[in-house]
């Protein structure tokens, strides 16, 4: 997990166990509210497979970022990943994407000005 | 029942085997001369012999088997290939299915005369039962052989037709960004499946943010096809893509109405250049009509 | 005979750990096969679909996995076996949305979208045998009206 600026950047390889994704969930959470970050990118386009089961917990990894004020850009995802996901009947309705994680740090950016009244909130201090 | 004397001894497909064993060079000298052996192997005589042996060990070892009538018979798989290569030759030649499987016919004669050469002492009864057996082993053989043949056939089809999907699948880049497929005929779900995996490739390729699907060219929606496109919409958006459906004619959007069809969150457009319009528009590109400021450019 | 050469195997299913097995045994079996790319990762997420419900729903079980030919194409079967309580619903296991166990509710269903052929036996009491297949080169087939 890195952190650039107010982004907390994750990147994910290979074949993940169920456990490592459970517990990449709860660090976010946790990071998220203690360090105050206003996005996370989770670059997947080192990832083969997305299952029901990674894709519930990248779709609650996006709620719960949500509900703490931040938001979730997964990045990279790959074509047969993509086209598995919709098969399988999982659109991930609430998870914002992008393609590069240049793009993503965009979007972010252009989200960020709801946020800044909180963050103002927080250099005044 | 005591064994009988050697030379006329066990049952025909016995007989036909050690004959076969026997007689394998002479069997193989006289098929190397034969249309089929001769118009493959052209340049040695040697080589076709050779091919002709392991035919010939192929048949024994199928008539070992006592399998004479199967065409999946375990010894024809060694000579498998080499038949299919021999068939494919033919075919390449200008013959056709029927031409050669008279060819393949023609093999039988010689070592017909070569088994009845073989058994002058033998009863009518016994020579007619091995005759037979040998026929019915070189038409298994002919079986082999024309199976092979129609599978290549069919492989040959199957890549061609893969081919065509990839032909009629281009991918247009429109803009910095943006990536256009015109689908041109029936969308069935083959066909939908190249273009998704086209489409969402060229996104990755060129980094495009916005893909514009226009079907102008397909003549009708049903559900399937309008499940193919929310479908790949569905993909490209998963990826990070906007994805445009374009191209939509008033008669098609009439009857997707009735069937009672919608594209859901789908973004849709009535012309591919409306679909440009939009995604410039996004990418917060303008467009100047060159006429307002006087300049020409042409 | 279960070996473990080529694609013939049979695999344990009793963890976290034997999903990961699973999963790369069957992107090996197909890509040795000649499945494309998407159809690789589509048979794979089916596997670990399959493989999950034999942990979480039957408490366990095995995967075996085998070549089929028919009428000259290639494919690849997976079979997965539990004797875990078995499935008084098949129907209402195989809708979307249906679950027991905290998933999405995908497993069956999705599963069997990613597949050409899917069966499914299973008698409460004795456990439950999901058998998959999926052809070298054959169009997806198209998805039944949901």
């Amino acid at each position: 997990m890195l952190r650039l600026g107010d982004v907390l950047l994750v990147t994910l390889q290979g074949d993940l166990h169920d456990s490592t994704a459970q517990q990449l969930q709860q660090d976010l959470a946790e990071t998220i509210s203690s360090s105050g970050a206003r996005g996370v990118v989770i670059d997947i386009s080192g990832v083969e497979i997305v299952d029901s089961f990674l894709g519930r917990v990248l779709a609650e990894i996006a709620g719960q970022t949500e509900l703490l004020a931040a938001r979730t850009v997964v990045v990279g995802m790959r074509p047969a990943v993509a086209i598995t996901l919709v098969e399988l009947g999982l659109t991930l309705p609430g998870v914002h994407t992008a393609l590069s994680t240049e793009v993503a740090m965009e979007l972010l950016a252009e989200h960020a000005p709801s946020h800044r009244y909180g963050g103002l909130r927080r250099e005044s201090l | 029942m005591p064994d009988q004397a050697e030379g006329t001894a066990g049952s025909p497909t016995h007989e036909v085997r050690d004959f076969l064993r026997r007689r394998r060079e002479q069997i193989a000298q006289r098929w190397a001369d034969e249309p089929l052996f001769r118009a493959v192997f052209t340049v040695s005589r040697d080589e076709a012999v050779e091919a002709g042996k392991a035919v010939v060990d192929a048949l024994a070892q199928v008539a070992d088997a006592a399998r004479v009538e199967d065409p999946d018979a375990a010894g024809f798989t060694t000579v498998r290939e080499q038949l299919a290569r021999m068939g494919a030759a033919r075919s390449r030649a200008g013959l056709s299915t029927a031409q050669v499987s008279g060819e393949m016919a023609a093999l039988r004669p010689p070592v017909e005369n070569l088994l009845l050469a073989d058994l002058p002492d033998a009863s009518a009864e016994h020579s007619r039962a091995c005759v037979t057996t040998l026929s019915v082993l070189m038409g298994t053989l002919r079986v082999v052989v024309m199976q092979t043949a129609l599978s290549e056939g069919q492989a040959l089809i199957d890549r061609q037709r893969l081919q065509l999907l990839e032909v009629a699948t281009p991918v247009i880049k429109l803009w910095d960004g943006i990536v256009a497929v015109p689908l041109i005929g029936t969308l069935d779900s083959a066909r939908s499946q190249v273009v998704m995996e086209t489409l969402l490739e060229s996104i990755v390729e060129q980094q495009a943010r916005y893909a514009i699907l226009d079907i102008t060219g397909v003549p009708t929606v049903d559900s399937l096809v309008a499940q193919h496109l929310m479908k790949t919409v569905a993909a490209a958006r998963l990826m990070g893509a906007e994805c445009i459906v374009s191209g939509i004619r008033p008669a098609i959007a009439q009857t997707m109405v009735h069937l009672g069809l919608d594209l859901g969150t789908v973004v849709t457009r009535a012309s591919l250049a409306d679909a440009l319009g939009y995604v410039l528009h996004q990418l917060g590109v303008g467009i100047v009509n060159p006429g307002t400021n006087g300049t020409v450019t042409r | 005979m279960p070996t473990t050469a080529g694609a013939q195997a049979r695999l344990p299913i009793r963890s976290d750990m034997d999903l990961v097995w699973v999963r790369q045994h069957v992107r090996q079996a197909a890509a040795q096969l000649g499945f494309g790319l998407v159809d690789q990762t589509k048979l794979v997420t089916a596997a670990s679909e399959l493989a999950r419900n034999t942990l979480v729903y039957g408490g366990g079980g095995t995967m075996e996995t085998e070549t089929v030919t028919e009428s000259g194409t290639q494919g690849l079967r997976l079979t997965f076996s539990d004797e875990g309580p078995g499935i008084a619903d098949l129907e209402q296991a195989l809708s979307d949305g249906f679950t027991s166990g905290g998933g999405l509710g995908m497993g069956l269903g999705g599963a069997r979208r990613l597949v050409h052929d899917f069966s499914i036996e299973s008698d409460p009491g004795t456990g439950t045998t999901v058998r998959v297949t999926s052809w070298v080169g054959r169009a997806p087939r198209p998805r039944e009206e949901s």
